[in-house]
C-alpha cells in the first residue's frame, strides 16, 4: 500500500513536534499501526525515508517495543496481565479460561480477526487487580467470567465499555491513533478516578 | 493514630470530583495560581524553594529534586529540557497513572514551574503508551494549558516561553530508567547510557537536561503555593512531606492513601481494612517488585526512605503489594523473574543471560525439580548478576529472589519433597472457586 | 605527534595491580593495564569504537582517593583518574569472581560446537573462556537457537547463537562506516543481530565486521569452512587495489591465499579496509592466469613457449622498430622503476605513460611540477576545517580516505564540499554540499582532495592548483589506483625521469645518465598515452609497444584497434583484451606472490614481502631486465631487491621541478532538451579486472543506475525504477533512474558496472549525451 497525502500530512505534523526529526520515530510507528493495525515494511520504508535513516534503523526500534506489532492483532487487543500480583489474584486463571474459550494462545488472533491476545506485564493498575487491557483501556477487578463476557461481546462487535475510559470501546486501530498523538475528543468521558484511587481521599474526609 | 499519621491528601485532594481532571475544574481548585506566583519568582528562587522544601524524587531513587534542578548549568547558552518519567511500569505502581488520568492539570502546572526554573523552554512528557485513557487526559490538558496561555509564547506576560511535547512510550520497562527514556525519546532503542556524562550535563539531544517522576513534578505547584515549610513540616528528618503509597493485593480495601513519609503498614493496613477477610499477611514489597520483600515482622518499619533502608529493602515507589499465605513464594519469585527477563534491553551480559537462566532455574524450583544444592547455585547466579549489570534493573531482577530464599527457604525446599507446588493457586485468587 | 601537542596532554598516573603507569588523560582503564602488560578479558571493548559497557567481562575493582567503587567496574568505559588504583582479576578475588561469573553466563547460550566453527583456533570468546573462566557450566537448561545461518548480505554470514552482543559490529557499521544496515533488534534474552529483510548489509565496509567479530557469530561467505587458522601463514602485505594505501594480511594455506584481512595501521588504515581489498582476490587463482610464456606463431594462436625462446621473440620482434611503453595502474615501485629504465636505456625513448585512462597534458604537467611533491596526508584531514573535493569521490575511489574525512565529520563536524554537479551517497554520508571551484572559501587549515578525474575537464587542474595557492590549503591528488603514485616517482611518464627529475632538464637527465652508466639519454619530452597509441596507429612513427597490464577500454573505444598494425610485447597476470592481440605474452607475479612497494596517495612505501614464499612467477622488473639483457641494453635489475637499492641510491632531485602552463577553464556546455551532460565514475564494486570471479563480492556492488534530478524526471515523465536511454553519437546505455541530488542539467551512470560499461558504449565518460524515456 502507498500512503495517502493526507497521511504524509499528519506525519509531517508529528515530525513537526520535535526539535531533532529522529524523536518522531515511535509516534510515526504509532500512526503506521493505526492505518494498518501493526508494523508494515511501507510504514518502515515510509518512516526510513521521511527521518532520513537506514530501514535497519527503523527496524531496531520497532522491534524492540512490545506495543508494535510485526502482524496484524485482533480489533480489539486482550492484555491479560500476568505479572506476580495480578496473576496470583487470577490473572492466571483469566488467561486460561480465556485462551481456551477462544482457543487461541498468547499473541494469536481469532479467525474472524476480531479478538487476540497476549499475556502482558503489570500495567500500573494493581490496586484493581486482577487487570486486563483492551487495545490499552483498563478493564479492572476482572473474573473468568467478566472476560469471556468481554470477548464474546467484541466478537459479537458490541464490547463492553472500559472501567475506565471512554463510553464505548474504541478499535486497535482508532486506539493506536490516540497514541500516535491524534486526539479522538474522548478525554472527557469516564471517570476521573476509580474508587480504589479515591480510598485514601474518602476515608480522609470521613475521619475529618 | 499519632499526628505524623494521618493521611493528608494534596496530589489526590480533588480526585473525587468528576470534573477534576478539566481545565475548568483544575482552575476552579485553584490550579495555576502557583503557577503565576512562581513566575514572579526568579528562577534561583523556585529551585532554591524546592531545596529547602525537602522535596525527593518519587521515582523510586529519592534524589533530592532541587539539587537535580540546581545541577544544571546556567547561562551556558545551551537549550534545557525537562523530560518527566511518565513511564511507570514497575510492578506494583500504581500512583502516576491514577493521577494523571485524575488531575493531569497539576502535572502540567509542574511542568511549567519547573522548566521556568531551570530555563528550559521545551519539556516532554514520556507517557507509558499502554494507558491510552491516560495518554487522552494529558493531551486534552496540554491543548487546553496552550489555549489557556499556561503553554506557548510569554507565558502570562511573563516572557517565558515554553513547549510541551507528549511523548507516548510503546511498551518497554527499561525505558523509566532516564538514560533509556532519553535514547527512547530520541528515537533510539530504549537502551542505557553510559554515565557520565549525567543528563544534567548531556541529557536529551546531548543537551542539559532534568528527568523528574510525575509524582514529583506535580508536587511541585502545592509547594510554591504552601511554602517550603509547609512541606518540609510533613513527614520525617529526611524524608519531607507527603507522598502517594498504594496497597494492592490481599488487602480489603486496597487503593491509593497520600500521607506524610513515614507511616508505616500496619498504619495503612488498618484503613484499608486488613488482610482481606480470614487471611494473614504473609509478604510484601514496599517500593515495588525490585525492592527486596519484607515479612509481618516489618509490619512497624517507617515507610520512608532511611527506614526502609534500615530494615533491608528500599522504599522504592511505595508500591506495597500484599500477599498472604494463600500465595507461594516460589511463584511470585519466578513471575516476577519472568517480568524482567521479558523487560531486560539485552545490552548487558549479566541482565540478557542471567534473567534468562533465572527463569529456568526457578522454573525448576517450582516444578519440584530443585535440591538444596540448586538454592545455593540461584544465589550463586544472583551474586553474578547484582552489581555486574549496565544498569539497575538486573539488581531489582535478583531483589525478590535473594529476599525470598533469605525469608522462605524452606518452601522452596517444600516444593521438592511435594514433587511441585504444595499451594493451591485457586485459594490465592479473589475469586470464588465456582466463577473459574 | 608534535612534541608541542605532546605537552600540551596532561599525563595521569594510576596503580594497576601494584605497577604503576602513566597514561595520557582519557586513558582507559583496560587500555593503562595493556601498557603493563596486564590483558583484561573483554569483548565490546575496541579501541576504535566508542565504550559500550555492554559484555561486562572488563570488571575490576576501582578505588580513587582511597574511596573504593561499591562494585566492580567495566574498565572499558572507565578513563584513568589521578589517585585511582585499579584491582584487576590478578589481584582482587571480587573482579575474579565478577569475570567468570561473566564468563559463564556468555557461555550459556553459546552453542559448543567450536569443532566446526570458523573462527575456532582464533576466537576471543574461546580464548579467554580458557584464561578467565570457569573450566565447567553449571548451566542445565534449554540453549537460545537460531535459524542459521541467515546471509546478511552475499559476502557476510550470521550465526545467531554464537553471537554474544557485544555491538562491535553495529557500532563499527554506525560510527566509522556510515551505514547503519545491521542493527540490534529485539529485546532481552531474543536481542539480535539483524538487517531489515528487504536491505542487505550492502556496505563497502562490511568485512571489518567479520574481523572484528568476538566470535564467529559474522564469517564470511568466501572462507567458510575453507582453513583452519593454525594451518594458515599469514604475512604482512599491502593492497593492490587503491591508492589509499592500506595495511593488509594474507593468509596463505599450501601456496594458496585463503583470506586477506586488514592490518593494522595507525597513520593509515587504522585496522580497517575496504571489501574489495579483503575479498577481491580470486583473480589470483584464476583459470585466466598465464601461465607460461606464449608466442603467436604463424597459425595467428598463441602457444606457451619457453622463457629464453620469448625473450628472444620479443628482441627479434623490437629489432628495428622504435618502441613506446604503456603501463597500467597495478605496478609496483620497483616494477614501475623497470618499465621507465627500460624504456630510456633499452628502447632510448621518452614514450612511456603509466596514464592508461584519460589524460591531458596539463595533467601531465601538473603531475611532474605539482603532484610529484605533495605530501599531505591522513593527518591533515584529521586535523581539517573542512575537506574540498575535487572530481573525487572518496567512497568509491579511495574508500579509505572516505573512512578517515567521515570519522572528522562525525567527530568535529568538518564541512566537506565538492566541485561534482552530483551529491553521491558516499558523500550524502558527509553531508557534503556542491561548491564550484572559483568560488569555495577555503583556509590554511583546509584540505583539497583532486581526483584522477580532474584530468577529464581542461582547466580544473589550474583551478586547482590555484585554489591551493590562493587559500593556503593543502592539495593532494589522489590516483584511483594503487600504482599511480610510484609510477608517477619512478618516471613512468614522458616529462619525467625517475625521482622527479624534469626530461627538459639537462642537469637531470645528465644525473641519470651517469646513475645507469649510459652515455646520454633521450633528449625530448615523450609521449602521452594518446600520443603512443596515434603513433603506433595514425602516423606509424612507432612500430612496437610494450604494454603491462593496460586494459585498453579504460583508455578508450579504439585504443586496442590502435595496436593491431603494431608488435605488441603484453607483460600480464591474466589473459586479457591485449593479450588476445599481443605477438608475446609474458605472465608476471600477482601482488601476493613478489616482493615490492606501493606508494599511497600521501607518498608513503608502503612495502610488503611475497606472501607465498615458493611462487615461481617474476615480478615485472625481472622479465624487463631480461629482455634489455638480451637486447644488448642491459638494466641490471635482476631482483626486486636489487631495484630497491638502486632506487634508494639515486637520492631525491633538488632541481627546479618541471613547469606547469596554467590553462583556462573551458565554459560548461549548455544543454537543452532530452540533452544532458553525463557525469561518471567508477564505483567501488564494478567490472575492474581485479575484481573478477568473486561472485560474492560482486553481490554486494551497487546496482547500476542512472541518476537525474527530480525536474528532469518530471520532464521525462519518469519515476525511480523507470527506465531511460542514454545516447551518444557511438551508442546506448539503458538504466533504471533513480532521482537524486544532481544538478538538473547533468545525468549520472556508473562508468564500469554491469548495464553501465560507458567507454564501449557511449564512447565517452562524460560530455553531451542525449537522454530519453526508454
Amino acid at each position: 500500500m502507498t500512503f495517502t497525502n493526507e497521511q504524509i500530512t499528519v506525519m509531517d505534523s508529528i515530525i513537526a513536534r520535535y526539535p531533532r526529526e529522529r524523536s518522531a520515530i515511535m509516534p510515526l510507528l504509532h500512526y503506521v499501526q493505526s492505518i494498518s493495525g501493526y508494523v508494515t515494511p511501507e510504514g518502515i520504508e515510509k518512516i526510513a525515508e521521511k527521518l532520513e535513516l537506514a530501514t535497519a534503523e527503523v527496524t531496531a526500534v520497532s522491534t524492540f517495543y512490545t506495543q508494535y506489532k510485526n502482524k496484524p492483532v485482533g480489533d480489539y487487543h486482550v492484555g491479560v496481565c500476568v505479572n506476580t500480583l495480578c496473576a496470583v489474584m487470577g490473572g492466571d486463571a483469566i488467561y486460561e479460561t480465556v485462551t481456551e474459550h477462544l482457543g487461541i494462545g498468547n499473541h494469536e488472533t481469532t479467525s474472524d480477526g476480531k479478538v487476540s491476545i497476549e499475556r502482558i506485564e503489570c500495567n500500573a493498575a494493581c490496586d484493581y487487580a486482577p487487570v486486563v487491557m483492551v487495545n490499552w483501556e483498563f478493564y479492572d477487578n476482572q473474573t473468568p467470567q467478566s472476560v469471556k463476557d468481554l470477548v464474546d461481546g467484541a466478537r459479537a462487535g458490541n464490547p463492553p465499555a472500559p472501567t475506565r475510559g471512554p463510553k464505548t470501546l474504541r478499535t486497535w486501530k482508532e486506539n493506536s491513533a490516540v497514541l500516535a498523538g491524534l486526539s479522538d475528543g474522548l478525554s472527557g468521558e469516564g471517570v476521573a478516578a476509580g474508587e480504589p484511587s479515591k480510598l485514601g481521599l474518602k476515608i480522609s474526609k470521613e475521619k475529618k | 493514630m499519632t499526628p505524623t499519621t494521618k493521611l493528608m491528601p494534596v496530589l489526590s485532594a480533588t480526585w473525587d470530583q468528576d470534573d477534576s481532571f478539566t481545565l475548568e475544574g483544575y482552575t476552579r481548585n485553584k490550579g495555576y495560581a502557583a503557577l503565576k506566583k512562581a513566575l514572579k519568582m526568579q528562577p534561583d528562587e523556585v529551585i532554591q524553594l524546592i531545596k529547602d522544601s525537602g522535596l525527593r524524587g518519587r521515582g523510586g531513587a529519592g534524589f533530592p529534586t532541587g539539587n537535580k534542578w540546581g545541577f544544571i548549568p546556567q547561562g551556558d547558552g545551551k537549550e534545557h529540557y525537562l523530560v518527566v518519567n511518565a513511564d511507570e511500569s514497575e510492578p506494583g505502581t500504581c500512583k502516576d497513572v491514577p493521577l494523571m488520568m485524575a488531575n493531569p492539570h497539576v502535572l502540567v502546572e509542574g511542568v511549567i514551574i519547573a522548566s521556568y526554573a531551570i530555563r528550559a523552554n521545551h519539556a516532554f512528557i514520556y507517557v507509558r503508551g499502554e494507558v491510552v485513557h491516560v495518554v487522552r487526559r494529558l493531551q486534552q490538558a496540554i491543548e487546553d494549558a496552550y489555549k489557556a496561555g499556561h503553554l506557548g509564547k510569554n507565558i502570562g506576560g511573563s516572557g517565558f516561553d515554553l513547549e510541551l511535547t507528549l511523548h507516548v512510550g510503546a511498551g518497554a520497562y527499561i525505558c523509566g530508567e532516564e538514560t533509556a527514556l532519553l535514547d527512547s525519546l530520541e528515537g533510539f532503542r530504549g537502551q542505557p547510557r553510559l554515565r557520565p556524562p549525567f543528563p544534567a550535563i548531556a541529557g536529551l539531544y546531548a543537551k542539559p537536561t532534568v528527568v523528574n517522576n510525575v509524582e514529583s513534578i506535580a508536587s511541585v505547584p502545592a509547594i510554591v503555593a504552601n511554602g517550603a515549610e509547609w512541606f518540609s513540616s510533613m513527614g520525617t528528618e529526611k524524608s519531607k512531606g507527603v507522598t502517594l503509597y498504594s496497597l494492592s493485593g490481599h488487602v480489603t480495601h486496597p487503593g491509593q492513601f497520600e500521607a506524610p513519609l513515614g507511616i508505616t503498614l500496619r498504619e495503612l493496613l488498618e484503613m484499608a481494612g486488613g488482610v482481606r477477610a480470614g487471611h494473614q499477611l504473609k509478604f510484601w514489597t514496599p517500593g515495588g517488585s525490585s525492592t527486596p520483600i519484607f515479612t509481618a515482622e516489618h509490619l512497624d518499619v517507617p515507610l520512608d526512605y532511611e527506614g526502609v533502608s534500615a530494615a533491608g529493602s528500599m522504599l522504592g515507589t511505595k508500591a506495597l503489594q500484599i500477599f498472604d499465605e494463600t500465595t507461594c513464594i516460589v511463584r511470585a519469585a519466578l513471575r516476577w523473574s519472568e517480568f524482567y527477563k521479558h523487560e531486560s534491553c539485552g545490552k548487558c551480559t549479566p541482565c540478557r543471560e542471567g534473567t534468562w537462566w533465572l527463569v529456568q532455574m526457578l522454573k525448576d524450583l517450582e516444578a519440584g525439580k530443585g535440591t538444596e544444592a540448586d538454592l545455593e547455585k540461584l544465589l550463586d547466579v544472583c551474586d553474578n548478576i547484582a552489581g555486574r549489570s549496565f544498569c539497575a534493573l538486573a539488581d531489582g531482577a535478583v531483589a525478590p529472589i535473594i529476599s525470598s530464599l533469605k525469608h522462605f527457604r524452606s518452601e522452596y525446599i517444600a516444593h521438592q519433597t511435594n514433587g511441585g507446588c504444595p499451594f493451591d493457586p485457586v485459594a490465592s485468587t479473589i475469586f470464588e472457586k465456582a466463577s473459574l | 605527534m608534535t612534541p608541542e601537542a605532546l605537552t600540551e596532554v596532561e599525563m595521569i598516573t594510576v596503580v594497576i595491580d601494584g605497577f604503576e603507569v602513566t597514561v595520557p588523560k582519557g586513558t582507559l582503564v583496560i587500555r593503562a593495564a595493556e601498557k603493563l602488560g596486564i590483558q583484561i578479558p573483554r569483548f565490546c571493548d575496541h579501541p576504535l569504537l566508542s565504550p559500550a559497557g555492554a559484555c561486562r567481562q572488563c570488571l575490576v575493582d576501582i578505588e580513587i582517593n582511597g574511596r573504593a567503587f561499591p562494585k566492580p567496574q567495566a574498565s572499558c568505559t572507565i578513563p584513568v583518574e589521578n589517585g585511582m588504583i585499579v584491582k584487576t582479576q590478578l589481584t582482587s578475588p571480587v573482579a575474579e569472581k565478577a569475570q567468570k561469573g561473566i564468563m559463564e553466563l556468555l557461555l550459556i547460550n553459546h552453542p559448543l560446537d567450536c569443532p566446526v566453527c570458523d573462527k575456532g583456533g582464533e576466537c576471543p570468546l574461546q580464548n579467554q573462556a580458557m584464561s578467565n573462566g570457569q573450566g565447567v557450566s553449571r548451566y542445565e537448561g534449554v540453549k537460545r537457537t537460531y535459524e542459521k545461518p541467515v546471509a546478511i548480505s552475499s559476502q557476510v554470514l550470521l550465526d545467531r547463537e554464537r553471537c554474544v552482543l557485544c555491538a562491535r559490529c553495529t557500532r563499527f557499521s554506525e560510527e566509522i562506516a556510515g551505514d547503519p544496515f545491521i542493527t540490534l533488534n529485539e529485546r532481552g534474552a531474543l536481542q539480535q543481530v539483524g538487517i531489515y529483510e528487504k536491505d542487505p548489509f550492502q556496505s563497502y565496509y562490511s568485512g571489518n565486521t567479520v574481523q572484528i567479530c568476538p566470535v564467529g557469530a559474522l564469517t564470511g561467505a568466501s572462507y567458510r569452512f575453507r582453513a583452519r587458522p593454525f594451518d594458515l601463514i599469514s604475512v604482512d602485505s599491502a593492497c593492490e587495489h587503491c591508492a589509499s594505501g592500506c595495511a593488509m594480511r594474507t593468509d596463505i594455506r599450501r601456496g594458496k591465499t585463503l583470506r586477506r584481512l586488514a592490518g593494522d595501521d595507525a597513520l593509515v588504515n587504522q585496522e580497517w579496509n575496504c571489501d574489495k581489498g579483503r575479498w577481491a582476490f580470486k583473480y589470483l587463482t584464476s583459470r585466466e592466469r598465464v601461465a607460461a610464456p606464449m608466442v603467436r606463431g604463424e597459425d595467428g594462436e598463441l602457444h606457451e613457449t619457453s622463457w629464453p625462446e620469448a625473450i628472444a621473440a620479443v628482441v627479434a620482434g623490437l629489432a628495428g622498430k622504435r618502441a613506446g611503453v604503456l603501463v597500467g595502474g597495478r605496478v609496483t615501485r620497483e616494477d614501475a622503476y623497470g618499465y621507465s629504465k627500460f624504456a630510456r636505456v633499452a628502447l632510448k625513448t621518452n614514450d612511456i605513460d603509466f596514464r592508461a585512462r584519460a589524460h591531458s597534458v596539463e595533467e601531465a604537467e601538473f603531475l611532474s611540477s605539482t603532484a610529484i611533491s605533495l605530501h599531505t596526508n591522513y593527518l591533515d584531514i584529521d586535523k581539517a576545517d573542512q575537506v574540498y573535493l575535487v572530481d573525487f569521490e572518496p567512497e568509491e575511489e579511495s574508500p579509505i580516505v572516505f573512512l578517515r574525512i567521515y570519522k572528522q565529520v562525525r567527530k568535529r563536524g568538518i564541512s566537506v564540499s565538492t566541485n561534482a554537479p552530483i551529491i553521491s551517497s558516499g558523500n550524502h554520508k558527509l553531508k557534503a554540499v556542491r561548491a564550484d571551484i572559483s568560488s569555495v572559501q577555503l583556509t590554511e587549515k583546509s584540505v583539497i582532495l583532486v581526483g584522477e578525474r580532474a584530468a577529464e575537464t581542461a582547466g580544473t587542474l589550474s583551478a586547482a592548483k590555484a585554489l591551493a595557492e590562493k587559500s593556503g590549503a593543502k592539495l593532494a591528488w589522489i590516483s584511483r589506483r594503487a600504482g599511480e603514485r610510484a609510477a608517477l616517482e619512478m618516471g613512468v611518464i614522458g616529462n619525467l625521469l625517475p625521482g622527479g627529475r624534469p626530461v627538459s632538464d639537462a642537469a637531470a637527465r645528465v644525473d641519470m645518465a651517469t646513475a645507469w652508466g649510459v652515455k646520454d639519454l633521450p633528449t625530448t619530452a615523450g609521449r602521452d598515452t594518446t600520443g603512443i597509441l596515434k603513433a603506433l596507429s595514425t602516423d606509424k612513427s612507432l612500430g612496437a609497444v610494450i604494454v603491462g597490464g593496460v586494459d585498453p577500454m579504460d583508455i578508450s573505444s579504439d585504443a586496442l584497434t590502435s595496436l593491431l598494425d603494431s608488435f605488441v610485447v603484453s607483460l600480464e597476470i591474466s589473459h586479457s583484451a591485449v593479450t588476445a592481440i599481443a605477438d608475446v605474452v609474458l605472465p608476471v607475479a600477482a601482488v601476493v606472490e613478489k616482493r615490492g612497494t606501493f606508494v599511497d596517495w600521501t607518498g608513503k612505501p608502503r612495502s610488503f614481502d611475497k606472501a607465498i614464499a615458493d611462487a615461481l612467477t617474476r615480478s615485472d622488473v625481472r622479465i624487463l631486465s631480461m629482455i634489455a639483457d638480451a637486447m644488448g641494453a642491459p638494466i641490471n635489475l635482476p631482483t626486486v631487491s636489487a631495484t630497491q637499492r638502486e632506487i634508494e641510491s639515486l637520492g631525491v632531485w633538488d632541481g627546479a621541478r618541471a613547469s606547469f602552463t596554467l590553462v583556462a577553464s573551458s565554459a560548461t556546455p549548455t544543454v537543452s532538451g532530452s540533452e544532458a551532460m553525463l557525469y561518471s565514475y567508477r564505483q567501488l564494486l564494478d567490472l575492474g579486472a581485479l575484481q573478477m570471479g568473486e561472485e560474492n563480492l560482486a553481490g554486494t556492488a551497487r546496482a547500476s543506475v542512472a541518476r537525474i534530478s527530480a525536474a528532469r524526471a518530471t520532464a521525462l515523465g519518469v519515476v525511480d525504477g523507470d527506465s531511460v536511454k542514454i545516447s551518444s553519437q557511438t551508442g546506448s546505455v539503458t538504466l533504471p533512474v533513480l532521482i537524486s541530488e544532481i544538478a538538473d542539467e547533468f545525468i549520472w551512470a556508473p562508468r564500469n558496472s554491469v548495464d553501465s560499461q560507458l567507454i564501449p558504449t557511449l564512447g565517452i565518460t562524460h560530455g553531451s549525451v542525449t537522454v530519453v524515456k526508454a
